[in-house]
C-alpha cells in the first residue's frame, strides 16, 4: 500500500532524510524507531504529502504522492506529531468537520462520528471544547480524526506520547486490530511498543535506515542474544567461570553480580553452538556439580540495547560532523 | 463540484470559529461603535445637512486599517502555531481551497459587520430623501476594500506563526496603499522619479478607486483593481505557504 523509493529530504545543507526505502503491505503494522531528530516525523510528512521530498517517490495505494496528491491522500489518516486539532471546537464538531472534508455528509458523517467517538473513547467529553481537555484526550481526538474514514493506510506519528498507561494499553491495541486489514505505519521511540504491536519494524538513524526487521530478527542482532543468565548461591565466582570455561559450548563467562552467596553470570555462547545447546551443557555442570540454582534462562536479545549499538546517542552526535 | 464543496466545509469551519470565541462579538460591537462615532460625532453627518453618507463612507479605509487585519491576522498564523496546518493540508484538498474557504469566510464574517450598519442607511432616509443609488455602490465598495484589506492580511499572516508580527505588517501594507497617492507622498517621488514611475505609486492607492464608489459610479476598473488586490494576495499566499511546506 505504502512505498518509498529513494526518499531524501534537505533542509539547507542538513539532509534530515536520507535515501530511505521502504514498503508497507496491507495487514502490517510497521515501527518507525530512532532518536529524537532522526528524520522520522519528516519522512511521515512526506509519506502524507504535507512537504514535497528533495528527492525520491511515494507512492500509497499506487498513486503517486507528488502527481496525484489528492487521491492518494484520501486513502491516509493521518496522527501528526503533538495531535493538532481546532482548539476553539467541540470534539464531535471537529470529528464532524474532518469527516465532512472526507467526503462524507448526512446520515454517513453522523455515523463516521459516532463510530470513532465510541471507538477512542470519547463519549464523555464529545460535547466538551477541545481547549477544555486534557492532553489524552486530546490525543486521542486527534486520532479519531485520523480513522474517521475507515482509512487502508495510517500514518501514526508517535500515537503513544503523553498518554497514561492506559491510555497506551487501549491505544496499542487499537492499532493492533485495525492493522490486520490496514497497512500502519508508526513512529516511537518507546521500544516496548514495537513487540506490542508492529509486524515489522525499521530503526532510523540520522536520517538513514540502519536495520529493517521483525522485532525477532532485530533483538537477534543483540550481544545478549543466545546468551544464558545463571544465578546460583553457595559457589564462588571463581569456581562458575573456571568450570565453565571447559564448556565448548561457552565463548566467555561475565559476572554480573556477587553478593554474599549468591552469584549471578551471563554465559555467552560460541558462535557456532546452536540455539538452546548452551543451556543444555550448563544444566548438565550445574547437575554434576549440584549448584544450587535460582535461575537458567536463556536470553531472546533486548532491542533497547540493539537500539543503542546501532544508534549513535544525541551527545556524540554534536561531536561527530 | 467537490472544490466548492471544500471550500464550504473549510469556510462553515473558520465561520463558526469566530462566532465560537468573542473575536466576533467584540469585532462587531467595536466597529459598530466607531462607525458611528466617526459618522456623526467626527464626520459632521447632521451639519452636512445633505441626505448622503459621504461621512459614513469616508472613514471606512480608515477604520479598516485597524479592523480589518485584526480580523485576518489569525487566518494562517494560528494554523501554524497550533500546527493544524499539517492537518488541514494533509487532507484531500488542495492548498487553493484551504486558502479560499479561509479567505471567503472572514469576508462573510466582514460583510456581515458591515450589514449591521444598516440603521445608518434606515436614518439616512428617515431624515431625508436619501438617493440609493451612491448608497448602494458605496456598499459594494466598502466591501471590495475590506476584501482588499483582508486578502493582504491572510498573505501576511501566512509569513509568521505570530500574530501580532502579521496584524503590524499588514496594517503597514494597508497604510501605505492608502497613502500613495496623497500629495505629499507623490511629491517625495516627484522630486527624482520618472513621473511613469509617480504614476505606478499612485495608481496602488486605494482612495481614488474607493471614493468613485460612494460618489455612485460603478466603474469597471475600480472594480478589476480591487478584485486584482485580492487575486494577487491570495496568490501570494499560496506562494508563501508552498515555499514554508517546501522548508
Amino acid at each position: 500500500m505504502i512505498k518509498v523509493e529513494n526518499l531524501s529530504k534537505a533542509f539547507g545543507p542538513k539532509l534530515a532524510v536520507n535515501n530511505v526505502s521502504f514498503t508497507v503491505e496491507r495487514g502490517e503494522v510497521l515501527g518507525f524507531l530512532g532518536p529524537n531528530g532522526a528524520g522520522k516525523s519528516t519522512s511521515m510528512r512526506m509519506i502524507t504529502g504535507f512537504i514535497p521530498p528533495s528527492a525520491g517517490a511515494i507512492s500509497v495505494g499506487g498513486f503517486n504522492m507528488l502527481e496525484q496528491p489528492i487521491e492518494a491522500k484520501r486513502l491516509i489518516g493521518y496522527l501528526p506529531e503533538n495531535a493538532p486539532s481546532y482548539t476553539d471546537m467541540t470534539v464531535s464538531g471537529f470529528l464532524g468537520f474532518t469527516a465532512e472534508i472526507r467526503g462524507l455528509t448526512g446520515e454517513a458523517k453522523t455515523k463516521a462520528v459516532n463510530r470513532v467517538i465510541e471507538m477512542c473513547f470519547l463519549e464523555s467529553v464529545m460535547h466538551q471544547s477541545v481547549e477544555t481537555l486534557s492532553k489524552g484526550y486530546r490525543h486521542r481526538t486527534c486520532f479519531a480524526q485520523s480513522i474517521i474514514h475507515d482509512p487502508d493506510v495510517l500514518v501514526l506519528d508517535e500515537p503513544t506520547d503523553g498518554l497514561d498507561p492506559n491510555q497506551k494499553h487501549e491505544i496499542r491495541q487499537l492499532i493492533k486490530r485495525m492493522g490486520e486489514k490496514k497497512a500502519i505505519v508508526f513512529s516511537t521511540h518507546i521500544l516496548e511498543e514495537v513487540d506490542a504491536v508492529c509486524s515489522r519494524a525499521i530503526i532510523i538513524d540520522r536520517g538513514q535506515i540502519v536495520a529493517n526487521g521483525t522485532p525477532a530478527q532485530l533483538r537477534q542482532k543483540s550481544d545478549y542474544a543466545g546468551a544464558v543468565l545463571l544465578r546460583t548461591s553457595g559457589i564462588s565466582a571463581a569456581e562458575i567461570k573456571d568450570k565453565l570455561s571447559q564448556l565448548a559450548t561457552v565463548k566467555r563467562t561475565a559476572i554480573l553480580k556477587e553478593e554474599m552467596h549468591e552469584v549471578s553470570a551471563r554465559v555467552y555462547p560460541q558462535a557456532s553452538c546452536p540455539n538452546g545447546e548452551l543451556a543444555r551443557s550448563i544444566a548438565e555442570v550445574v547437575g554434576r556439580e549440584k549448584w544450587k540454582v535460582a535461575e537458567l534462562h536463556t536470553e531472546e536479545g533486548r532491542l533497547d540495547e540493539v537500539f543503542r549499538s546501532i544508534t549513535l546517542p544525541d551527545t556524540t552526535r554534536e561531536a561527530k560532523p | 463540484m467537490s472544490a466548492i464543496a471544500n471550500i464550504k466545509t473549510i469556510a462553515k469551519r473558520e465561520l463558526s470559529g469566530y462566532f465560537a470565541s468573542p473575536v466576533a462579538y467584540v469585532f462587531i460591537v467595536i466597529f459598530l461603535l466607531m462607525i458611528g462615532f466617526f459618522t456623526f460625532m467626527a464626520g459632521g453627518f447632521f451639519e452636512r445637512g445633505e441626505a448622503s453618507l459621504i461621512s459614513f463612507f469616508l472613514w471606512h479605509p480608515w477604520l479598516y486599517l485597524f479592523l480589518v487585519p485584526a480580523v485576518g491576522m489569525r487566518l494562517w498564523s494560528e494554523e501554524r502555531r497550533s500546527g493544524t496546518m499539517e492537518l488541514l493540508l494533509t487532507m484531500p484538498i488542495t492548498a487553493w481551497q484551504a486558502i479560499v474557504g479561509k479567505f471567503v469566510a472572514s469576508w462573510i464574517f466582514l460583510a456581515l459587520a458591515l450589514f449591521l450598519t444598516f440603521p445608518v442607511v434606515i436614518t439616512v432616509n428617515y431624515l431625508g430623501d436619501a438617493d440609493m443609488g451612491p448608497i448602494f455602490c458605496g456598499y459594494i465598495g466598502s466591501l471590495l476594500l475590506a476584501g482588499g484589506y483582508l486578502a493582504i492580511s491572510c498573505m501576511t499572516s501566512a509569513m509568521t506563526r505570530n500574530q501580532v508580527v502579521s496584524f503590524i505588517v499588514s496594517v503597514v501594507i494597508c497604510l501605505l496603499m492608502i497613502l500613495a497617492g496623497w500629495p505629499p507622498v507623490t511629491n517625495m517621488f516627484v522630486q527624482w522619479a520618472a513621473p511613469w514611475l509617480v504614476n505606478i505609486v499612485a495608481g496602488f492607492s486605494v482612495m481614488p478607486h474607493f471614493e468613485g464608489f460612494h460618489r455612485g459610479v460603478l466603474d469597471s476598473r475600480d472594480i478589476i483593481f480591487f478584485l486584482s488586490i485580492i487575486g494577487f494576495s491570495l496568490f501570494g499566499t499560496s506562494v508563501i505557504i508552498r515555499s514554508h511546506r517546501a522548508g
